[in-house]
């Protein structure tokens, strides 16, 4: 595990600085520390900033017009809102989503572009919603849950959270209702627990060490799905924009960190 | 347009049985996976009764359902063709570590031919040796040497990784057996990984 963190950020030397019983988040905090602010998903912000202002797409238009929630063009803070209910498309949607709707509509991208290899490592939607995402550095964690449809994905969020399917029976509460909980080696936050939500929430999306990629938090939660055995999720679905209402209510209050690095 | 034809027919069903507001969940997970077949659907995402129940009550069944449950969950215990439910342990050595088989989907899927484990030791302690063990269930190191290897023992053990909501309704623990993702003779050689005296289990 060591090994692999440190081959990945180019840190084979520091490697054998480490004592031999840490557990693997002692190791990736010493990693934080050592990198400062030189976590790699920096490199992606830049990246999802230059894509959004930047003229693209078949009309040949930035992004800055685009409303994330707080009014065309406010970046700062709309992640920490995120998902909400959006009019214009008589949906809740979060930070994917609503960037898709914003290509296509705005930057007049087919949806079939916009979305291509959206999960491979480097993609556009990942720089930009790194981007976005950094922009609520600072801010608490505070997902609307007024409008009638956004009261509906939060009960239908914690109701999938729940629900169990599939050849091993899983649901997301059989990892992620209880305290200091792992799967082998690796530490499972309990949603049920707000402290454990905010402690996890606020720090996607996250460089992970593991994969030499930024993960957004759908990317994280389609992982997971996978893991479950369960079909692939299509991107943007109500399913995963339910349960991202549920983690982000139950993680409110939390005040968001910029992009974390993760195992 | 494929989803809402497919979602259409359960909506209208479920507003004539008034439970739609209580449904949600249900149309959204139907509409949630447009990629996945009639099969993959069927097998992956409905639930059966155990887990619609154990959804509902978010594992923490009632008693009355909880007794429902074990009793119908002992009915469904197959054993192997040869009747030994004590096989070979170094092959259930080997499938305890093993986490993969049966991903599927565009990111990262199994070949489908791939070897399903038992992945025990992500959710339990075993032999010492391995200290890369989780902690959903609780440590099984030296069962066999408090609980031996008689025919009682064996019988229970195996009984409970087949199925282990047997015991405990709306356990964490996959029911391995009767999903058929390990076969009675991959279980008969977990048993022996537990109970046999010469398992790292239980050794050491
Ligand atoms: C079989 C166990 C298992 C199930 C079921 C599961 N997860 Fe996870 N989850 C994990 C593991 C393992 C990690 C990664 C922890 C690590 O890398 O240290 C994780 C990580 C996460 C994270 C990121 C946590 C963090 O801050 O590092 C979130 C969010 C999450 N899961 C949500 C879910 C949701 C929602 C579901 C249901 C759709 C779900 N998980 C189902 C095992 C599971
Ligand atoms: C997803 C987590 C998970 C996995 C994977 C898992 N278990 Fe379990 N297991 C549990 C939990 C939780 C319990 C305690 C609740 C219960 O008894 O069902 C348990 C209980 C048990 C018990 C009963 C212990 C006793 O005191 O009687 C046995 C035996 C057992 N597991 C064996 C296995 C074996 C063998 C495997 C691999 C083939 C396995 N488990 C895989 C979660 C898991």
């Amino acid at each position: 595990m060591r090994r692999i963190v440190a081959a990945a950020l180019g840190l084979g030397v520091a490697c054998g600085a480490l004592g031999g019983d840490q557990s693997a988040s002692e190791a990736i905090a010493q990693y934080r520390q050592m990198l400062e602010d030189g976590n790699p998903a920096e490199l992606m912000e830049l990246r999802g900033e230059e894509l959004w202002t930047t003229p693209r797409g078949p009309r040949n238009v930035t992004l800055e017009q685009c409303d994330l929630g707080l009014g065309p063009g406010v970046v700062e803070g709309a992640y920490a809102r995120l998902p909400r209910y959006f009019a214009d498309t008589d949906r809740v949607q979060d930070v994917e989503s609503r960037l898709l709707t914003c290509m296509t509509t705005l930057q007049g991208f087919a949806y079939e572009d916009a979305t291509r290899a959206w999960y491979k490592a480097g993609s556009d939607l990942e720089a930009l919603v790194t981007f976005i995402a950094t922009r609520s550095k600072g801010q608490p964690i505070d997902t609307p849950v007024k409008h009638a449809k956004e009261v509906e994905a939060l009960a239908v969020g914690a109701d999938f959270f729940y629900r169990r399917s599939g050849p091993l029976d899983f649901a997301c509460a059989t990892c992620h209702s209880q305290d200091d909980r792992r799967i082998r080696l690796q530490e499972l936050p309990n949603f049920e627990n707000p402290a454990s939500a905010r402690t996890s929430m606020t720090v996607w999306p996250a460089y992970r060490v593991s994969q030499s990629a930024v993960w957004t938090m759908e990317r994280r939660l389609i992982d997971c799905i996978r893991q479950m055995r369960y079909p692939e999720p299509e991107l943007g679905s109500d399913a995963i924009i339910a349960l991202q209402v549920y983690l982000q209510h139950q993680a409110r209050g939390g005040v968001m960190q910029g992009p974390g690095i993760k195992r | 347009m494929k989803s809402l034809s497919r979602a259409l027919p359960l909506l209208l069903c479920l507003l004539a049985n008034g439970v739609a507001a209580a449904d949600a969940l249900e149309v959204t997970v139907r509409r949630s996976f447009p990629g996945a077949s009639d099969e993959e659907r069927r097998t992956r995402l409905d639930q059966d009764e155990v887990q619609a129940l154990c959804s509902k009550h978010r594992n923490r069944p009632p008693a009355d359902v909880a007794a429902r449950i074990v009793e119908s969950q002992l009915q469904t215990i197959r054993y192997p063709e040869d009747g030994k439910l004590l096989g070979d342990w170094r092959a259930g050595e080997k499938l305890a570590s093993i986490g993969t088989g049966g991903h599927i989907g565009r990111i990262q899927p199994d070949p489908a031919d791939r070897k399903k484990g038992g992945n025990c030791y992500a959710c339990h302690t075993l032999a010492k040796k391995e200290v890369a063990a989780g902690n959903l269930g609780p440590s099984l190191t030296g069962i066999g040497t408090v609980r031996g290897n008689g025919p009682e023992a064996v019988r229970y053990t195996y009984q409970k990784i087949f199925n282990a909501q047997a015991f405990f309704p709306c356990s964490s623990m996959p029911r391995f057996g009767h999903s058929g993702w390990l076969t009675p003779q991959e279980i008969a050689d977990a048993v022996a990984f537990l109970l046999d005296p010469e398992s790292p289990v239980n050794k050491d």
